[in-house]
C-alpha cells in the first residue's frame, strides 16, 4: 500500500499540493526582487519537487536534492549574500536585456516541454494503465551500477572534485598570505 | 493470520484504511490530517515538554538545586504553565527586519524535524513506511534543511547577534555534515543496508549483536557520530549559534512567544531524531523484540494480536534507548564550557573528519575479512563448535564482538558508578551543611 500508487486519492491531492507549491515559488524565485526572499523560495520550490519525487517512490532521490541542493548549495548561497552584502535587503535588479533573454530561452524551453508532452500523448505513453512502482529497489543496486558500469564517470567527476577542493585551498591561503604582507 | 505484516505498516493502515476499497480524496485527506494531529502533533508536543523539564531537572540536580518543583507532582507541569504563558505573549517582529521571512522562519525549522519522524522506526510496523529504502538517508536530508530555518531567522531579525549566530550556525551545520554522515555511513556500512526497520531487526539476539559492537570500527563511529549530532543539533557545547554570553541568544534574540517556542520543539524533536538514529543503527533498538518478530512473521499460525503486543514493548524500548542518548546529551551540556568557533571548526576538520575517513576505511576492509556472527547463541548455532568457528574467521568476529561488549558494558557500569557515588557525596554534603560540626579551637 504505496503512497504514490495509482488510483490513490491521497497521492493525486499530495501530487497536486507539490505541484502547485513547485509552481508557485518557481514564480516567486523569478519575480522576487530580494536576493533572501528569492533563495527561500527556491527553498520551497526544491523541496517541492523533492516531494514530487516522493511520490514516484524514489525517496532516494527526493533526500538527494534535499541535502544537495537545499541543505548544501542553497545555504552557500544564503551564506555568501550575508558575508558580502551590507544592507539587508540585498537587491536583485536585472537589465532588460537579461529579462529579455531569460524569456527567450524559458519560452523555447516551455515549447520543448509542450511538443514533448504531445508527442509522448500521441504515442500512447499516458494510458490509463498504472504507473509501474519498483518500491523495493534496492539503493545497493544504485551503488553497484555507481561502481560497476558507470565507474569512469563517476571517477572523473571525483577527480574534480579534487582540483575544485585544491583550488579553494589553494585561494584561502594565498590571499592570507597576501594580506600578511600588506599588514 | 498476520494482516499487520502483510498489508503494511499501523500508519499506513490508519491512512488507507484496512479494507480492499479505498477512501476518497477528501476523505484520506482529513484521515491525514487526523492522524498528524491525534499522533504526531501530541508525540512531538509532549516529547517538548519532558525534554524541557527534563533538561531543567537535570540541570538543578547537577547544580545541587532541586530544579522546577512546584508546579505539579516533580514540577512535571512547569512546561506546561511555560507553554501557557508563551502562547499569551505578545508576538514581536522587528519593524526594520524582513517581517515576512521572521514570522516563516519558526516553521521552516520546526517542519523539517517533523517530517523526519517519518522515518523514526517505533516498532517493527509501527512505523510510517515500512519499505523506506533510504530511511536513514531521508532523516539526514531533513536535518540538513532545518538549519535553513535558523539562517532565516537571524537574517530577518535585523540584528547583529542574530546574523553572527546565523552564520556560525550555517558554517558549523555545513561542515559537520560531513563526519555525521560519514560516521553514519560506517554504520550503515556494517549494517548493509539504509531501511531504519530491517537494520534494527537484524540486531537482535543478545548484547553483543549490537550495531555498535560489530566491529572496532562501528564502536569508534559511534562516539564520532555522537559528537557530531551534538554539533549539528546546536546542543551545548556547540551552542556557538546562540551563545548567550557573547550574542545574547544568537538568532533568536528578537523571538518572543511562540514563535520562540516552535524554535525549541524543533530542537528537541531534532534531539529525539537524532538519538532515535542512533539507537536505531548503535543500539539495538528493538531489544529482542526484533529477534521475536522476525520469528512470528515467518510463522504461518502467527496471530496479529501477538504483532501489537511485540510493536508496543518494541515502541517502549526504542524510547528508553533514544531518551538514555537524549540524557546524555543533557549531561553533557551542562558539564561542558562552550568552545571557540574556530575549535569547533578546528575539531570538525582535523579530528572528526579524518577518523571518519579512517573508520570508514577500517570498516570497509573489516566488512572484507570478518565475518559478523548475529542471532541468539547456543538457540541459533552454538557458539562452542570448533569447526564453526574456524571457519573464515568466524572466531574473530565473535570475539571482538564480545570484547567490545565487555568494553561498552564496563563504559556504563564506570558511568553509573560515578554518577551513583557523587549523587552519594552530594547528600552527605547536604547532611553536613545541615548540621555542622562545631568547630573545636
Amino acid at each position: 500500500m504505496m503512497l504514490g500508487q495509482a488510483g490513490f486519492p491521497m497521492g493525486a491531492v499530495l501530487f497536486y499540493g507539490f505541484a502547485l507549491g513547485a509552481g508557485l515559488s518557481a514564480m516567486g524565485v523569478a519575480l522576487s526582487r530580494n536576493i533572501v526572499r528569492q533563495a527561500v523560495c527556491l527553498l520551497f520550490a526544491l523541496a517541492s519537487v523533492a516531494g514530487l519525487y516522493y511520490l514516484l517512490g524514489c525517496e532516494f532521490l527526493a533526500a538527494v536534492q534535499l541535502v544537495v541542493y537545499a541543505g548544501g548549495t542553497l545555504i552557500l548561497i544564503v551564506f555568501g549574500v550575508m558575508l558580502t552584502s551590507s544592507e539587508l535587503s540585498a537587491k536583485f535588479v536585472p537589465r532588460r536585456g537579461e529579462v529579455m533573454v531569460a524569456l527567450g530561452i524559458g519560452a523555447v524551453l516551455l515549447m520543448g516541454l509542450i511538443v514533448g508532452l504531445c508527442a509522448a500523448a500521441g504515442s500512447g505513453a499516458f494510458g490509463d494503465a498504472p504507473l509501474a512502482l519498483d518500491r523495493d529497489y534496492p539503493v545497493d543496486r544504485l551503488g553497484l551500477a555507481m561502481l560497476g558500469d558507470y565507474l569512469a564517470p563517476f571517477e572523473v567527476v571525483s577527480v574534480l572534485l579534487l582540483v575544485v577542493m585544491i583550488g579553494a585551498a589553494y585561494l584561502a591561503k594565498a590571499r592570507r598570505k597576501g594580506q600578511g604582507v600588506q599588514g | 493470520m498476520l494482516s499487520m505484516a502483510e498489508a503494511g505498516t499501523f500508519f499506513e493502515q490508519l491512512f488507507f484504511g484496512w479494507g480492499s476499497e479505498r477512501p476518497g480524496a477528501v476523505v484520506s485527506v482529513i484521515y491525514g490530517m487526523i492522524v498528524v494531529v491525534v499522533f504526531f502533533m501530541p508525540f512531538v508536543s509532549v516529547l517538548g515538554m519532558i525534554c524541557i523539564w527534563g533538561e531543567r531537572k537535570v540541570a538543578g540536580h547537577m547544580q545541587n538545586r532541586p530544579g522546577p518543583n512546584r508546579v505539579g507532582p516533580f514540577g512535571l507541569l512547569q512546561s506546561l504553565a511555560d507553554g501557557a504563558k508563551c502562547v499569551m505573549k505578545e508576538d514581536l517582529v522587528p519593524e526594520l527586519g524582513d517581517r515576512a521571512l521572521f514570522r516563516l522562519a519558526p516553521y521552516v525549522a520546526f517542519a523539517p524535524v517533523f517530517v523526519a519522524l517519518v522515518a523514526i522506526p517505533f516498532g517493527p510496523e509501527l512505523t510510517f513506511e515500512r519499505h523506506l529504502n533510504s530511511g536513514l538517508f531521508l532523516i539526514l536530508a531533513m536535518l540538513s534543511v532545518e538549519v535553513m530555518g535558523v539562517i532565516i531567522a537571524g537574517w530577518s531579525s535585523h540584528n547583529k547577534w542574530s546574523t553572527f549566530g546565523a552564520m556560525r550556525e550555517a558554517c558549523q551545520m555545513v561542515s559537520y555534515e560531513i563526519p555525521l554522515g560519514l560516521s553514519l555511513l560506517v554504520g550503515v556500512m556494517a549494517a548493509g543496508t539504509l531501511n531504519v526497520v530491517d537494520m534494527g531487526l537484524e540486531q537482535g539476539g543478545g548484547l553483543h549483536t549490537w550495531g555498535i559492537f560489530r566491529s572496532p570500527f562501528v564502536f569508534l563511529a559511534f562516539f564520532v557520530y555522537f559528537v557530531a549530532s551534538l554539533a549539528a543539533n546546536k546542543r551545548a557545547p556547540f551552542d556557538l549559534a546562540e551563545s548567550d554570553s557573547e550574542l545574547v541568544a544568537g538568532y533568536l534574540t528578537e523571538y518572543s512567544g511562540m514563535r520562540w517556542a516552535f524554535f525549541f520543539f524543533a530542537e528537541y524533536t531534532a534531539m529525539f531524531v537524532v538519538g532515535g538514529i542512533q539507537a536505531a543503527l548503535f543500539l539495538d533498538p528493538f531489544g529482542l523484540i526484533g529477534y521475536y518478530h522476525n520469528q512470528l512473521s515467518a510463522d504461518p499460525q502467527g496471530h496479529w494480536v501477538g504483532m501489537v503486543v511485540l510493536n508496543v514493548m518494541a515502541a517502549t524500548i526504542f524510547i528508553g534507548k533514544a531518551g538514555a542518548v537524549i540524557l546524555v546529551q543533557m549531561w553533557l551540556r551542562w558539564t561542558l564550557p562552550r568552545p571557540r568557533i574556530d575549535q569547533v571548526l578546528y575539531v570538525c576538520v582535523k579530528v572528526l573528519l579524518p577518523m571518519g575517513c579512517v573508520l570508514l576505511l577500517g570498516e570497509a576492509l573489516w566488512q572484507l575479512f570478518v565475518p559478523w556472527r548475529g542471532g541468539i547463541p547456543w538457540k541459533d548455532y552454538n557458539p562452542l563448535s570448533w569447526g564453526d568457528l574456524m571457519k573464515g574467521g568466524t572466531a574473530v568476529g565473535l570475539g571482538v564482538q564480545l570484547a567490545l561488549m565487555m568494553v561498552g558494558v564496563g563504559m556504563v557500569v564506570a558511568v553509573v558508578v560515578w554518577v551513583g557515588r557523587s549523587a552519594l557525596d552530594a547528600k552527605s554534603v547536604k547532611k553536613r551543611r545541615a548540621e555542622p560540626e562545631a568547630i573545636v579551637v
